[in-house]
């Protein structure tokens, strides 16, 4: 996948679990201020994550630290390239 | 002890008619059914009714995501219900945050849907990894009364009765008697549920489903009729907004009737056989509780879902008390059993009724059941002032349960 295509895909998935419009799908948008997210949605966020992506980021520690869009573009882009290396 | 008299001030409903108090009245006055022919019962195996009432389309929207995420259909139809209570009644935000006022708001069980589709995913390869957070809050006993808390920002008591189709009746029972004792000043009660497969399988096993109506649904189920053969499933909400009397008239809040008795007890005879001595026994109950006398009550809301044991053992039980002057009608006829809620959406229908001088019939009544022709049946809307009704909710499990209500100013 490129990079824009891991974009949209995130944004897509994201936009569908949490009712938001694809418009605010900003990379400096805040999940919590802005997409109004709560600890019960990232738990949620992680399972549409790991079926988008069919990978496994329950246990990541960094999953915790995220606010922005942003951060979950680079966490999943950071993912796919471990993921690539590894194979 | 001097108890509080507590009275209703709103009402709302979510039913088999649509959303809304309004159009549920309607439906029930102008005789129309609610039950159709249900497509998805053809693909379950070995069930022979196939048919329901079900809600049609709603906007689940109207519920912000934060609240609906943890809602399965019913909480849905119960915090679209109560949210119409709230406005009917025209209470305002504070009173709701005061901690003086509570919801007692059941369901038969959680969200069996929600539970199906877990299960579904879970048993391809025992993993939960896909589970989603707000599951719990989907199928826990009290999620109905959880979720309308929550959205309606209600902090008073929270209690979630389940006693099958007794629960509605039990939860405005409850209610009442909260108020009446003053552990709280108003409490927004009622019952819900959603439909599932499983629910009219319950009653197609056990031989109580209606199965000969497949092809003309609207003409069953039919209460204390010759031809009745049993249940049809449906779903739903009724809320009321109960609240003191006091309080009620010192907020200028319109009134529209008074709970003035309420009883429940167990019927140990049978889990699933109803008992007209029980059943009698119950409303000997609730009039003492209400300080009347049987000779006061101008209307009996029947529970009678079509089924023979049911309706017989009621309109023997109906007819020791009150012999055969009492108006009686069920509305099960109009828009099957919505179990857990049949009882605050049936008494609701009825005060609708009411405030127009009226009482709605039995819908599909056609041919009496000489088993049950002692009693006056309604079979079509009558111009009486009710002055006293009593409601009956008769449960499996041995559950029955009764209230009083009362034409305000009486």
């Amino acid at each position: 996948m490129t990079e824009q295509e891991v974009v949209a895909l995130i944004n897509s998935s994201l936009a569908e679990e949490f009712e938001l419009d694809l418009e605010d799908m900003d990379a400096d948008a805040d999940i919590f201020d802005d997409f109004g997210l709560d600890s019960l949605d990232i738990v949620d966020m992680v399972i549409v994550l790991e079926s988008a992506f069919k990978f496994k980021i329950r246990e990541e520690r960094a999953i915790r630290k995220i606010r922005k869009l942003g951060e979950i573009y680079t966490f999943v882009l950071g993912k796919l390239n471990e993921a690539e290396q590894a194979s | 002890m001097q108890l509080r008299r507590v009275v209703v001030t709103g009402i709302g409903a979510v039913s088999p008619f649509g959303c809304g108090f309004e159009r549920l009245t309607e439906g029930l006055l102008t005789g129309r059914s609610a039950v159709a022919y249900c497509s998805a019962l053809e693909s379950v195996g070995g069930l022979r009714s196939q048919i329901a009432a079900l809600v049609p389309t709603l906007d689940a929207k109207a519920i912000p995501r934060k609240f609906r995420r943890s809602m399965s259909a019913m909480s849905i139809y119960a915090t679209l219900a109560g949210q119409e209570a709230l406005t009917h009644a025209r209470l305002d935000d504070a009173a709701c945050q005061d901690g003086r006022t509570g919801v007692v708001i059941g369901s038969t069980v959680g969200s069996t849907l929600t539970t199906e589709e877990f299960f579904t995913d879970y048993l391809a390869d025992h993993s939960l990894e896909r589970m989603k957070s707000t599951l719990f809050f989907h199928i826990m006993n009290h999620s109905c009364a959880s979720n309308v808390a929550q959205a309606l920002d209600i902090r008073g008591r929270l209690l979630a009765p389940s006693a099958a189709c007794s629960t509605g009746c039990q939860a405005i029972g409850y209610g009442f008697e909260m108020i009446a004792f003053g552990k709280q000043d108003r409490m927004l009660c009622g019952g819900a549920d959603e439909f599932h497969p499983l629910t009219v399988a319950t009653f197609d096993v056990m031989h109580a489903a209606s199965i000969n109506f497949n092809a003309t649904p609207t003409q069953t189920p039919r209460p204390f009729d010759r031809d009745r053969d049993g249940v049809v499933c449906a779903e739903g909400s009724g809320i009321l907004l109960l609240e003191e009397l006091e309080l009620a008239k010192a907020r200028g809040a319109k009134i529209l009737a008074e709970i003035v008795g309420f009883a429940t007890l167990t019927d140990s005879s049978n889990i699933a056989n109803p008992n007209p001595a029980a059943m009698t026994e119950c409303m000997r109950l609730v009039l003492a509780d209400a300080g009347l006398e049987a000779a006061a009550v101008d209307y009996v809301n029947a529970h009678a879902t079509a089924t023979e044991q049911g309706d017989i053992a009621e309109a023997q039980a109906i007819h020791e008390l009150f012999g055969a002057r009492v108006p009686v009608s069920s509305f099960k006829g109009h828009m099957g059993h919505a179990m857990a809620a049949s009882g605050s959406l049936e008494l609701a229908g009825a005060v609708g009724a009411m405030q127009r001088g009226l009482i709605a019939p039995t819908l599909n009544l056609e041919h009496i059941d000489p088993a049950c022709a002692q009693l006056d049946h309604v079979r079509q809307p009558r111009e009486t002032q009710v002055n006293v009704m009593v409601k009956n909710n008769f449960a499996l499990g041995g559950v029955n349960s009764s209230i009083v209500l009362r034409r305000y100013p009486a």
